[in-house]
């Protein structure tokens, strides 16, 4: 599959940059003219990834976001990592419900949610280095 | 974010703008805080002026809706906008707090 454009950025790791990232995630996309719905699920699922990397890579600790968008003819692949704590135990991290921090009230839904809106989900995390996320968005697969 | 509170008798309305994530969350918790300590009976939360929210905002929805059940407070959800509706479904969120 040929790239038709691409966009790479490191964001500082605060909770004001959420917004921004889905924000220029969901414009990056629209020459492939996403549904809104489909904007909506990509927003939310990298919503998800950033929160992880704040919430769960730094955990209070400062650190940068780097999130990479590649657009083909109909998809998106968006790369959201970070170069925080990391873990060990991928399958129990997507486990719905799960979260390492439930005194601070935490749904533990972030990886649910990412698989629910986007086609596909890769994590890769390595304790000590950090935790990448790659997801793909088809559109107009309901057209 | 701005967060709107009307009183009718026991019943407040809380009618949040804007987004509901990690930057903003902690507004949302504290002033579903302030309703559980008014004495109201019944929290209806507006949702229409709500365009986005995450498992943040689900969490602070959960935690605020437990206490309130657990003080005898009514909750109820009214006018989400899609993105928000397919996060409350897909969470199961419908199956929980009531809708009006």
């Amino acid at each position: 599959m040929e790239i038709s454009n691409y966009c790479n950025m490191f964001l500082s790791g605060t909770t004001a940059n959420v917004a921004f990232a889905r924000s220029t995630v969901a414009a990056f996309c629209a020459p492939l003219e996403p549904t809104l719905e489909e904007i909506n699920d990509v927003k939310t699922a990298v919503s998800e990834a950033v929160n992880n990397c704040i919430v769960h890579g730094y955990q209070g600790t400062s650190g940068e976001v780097h999130l990479e968008i590649l657009l083909f003819e109909a998809m998106a692949q968006v790369t959201v990592q970070d170069y925080g704590c990391g873990f060990d135990n991928i399958d129990e991290a997507m486990q719905p419900f799960f979260t390492s921090k439930p005194q601070d009230e935490r749904s533990g839904m972030g990886f649910t949610l990412m698989q629910a809106f986007m086609d596909e989900v890769e994590v890769r995390s390595e304790v000590g280095k950090g935790t990448t996320v790659v997801m793909r968005k088809r559109f107009g697969q309901n057209a | 974010m701005n967060i709107l509170v009307r009183y009718q008798g026991s019943t407040a309305t809380l009618s949040p703008t804007g987004f509901i994530d990690e930057y903003t969350a902690n507004d949302f918790r504290e002033k579903l805080n302030e309703l559980i300590d008014s004495g109201v009976r019944t929290v209806e939360l507006d949702m229409a002026g709500v365009d986005f929210m995450d498992s943040t905002g689900i969490g602070v929805l959960l935690s605020r809706y437990k206490i309130m059940k657990s003080k005898g407070i009514t909750m109820q959800l009214s006018h989400c906008n899609r993105q928000v509706d397919k996060l409350f479904r897909l969470t199961g969120i419908y199956s929980i707090i009531a809708t009006r």
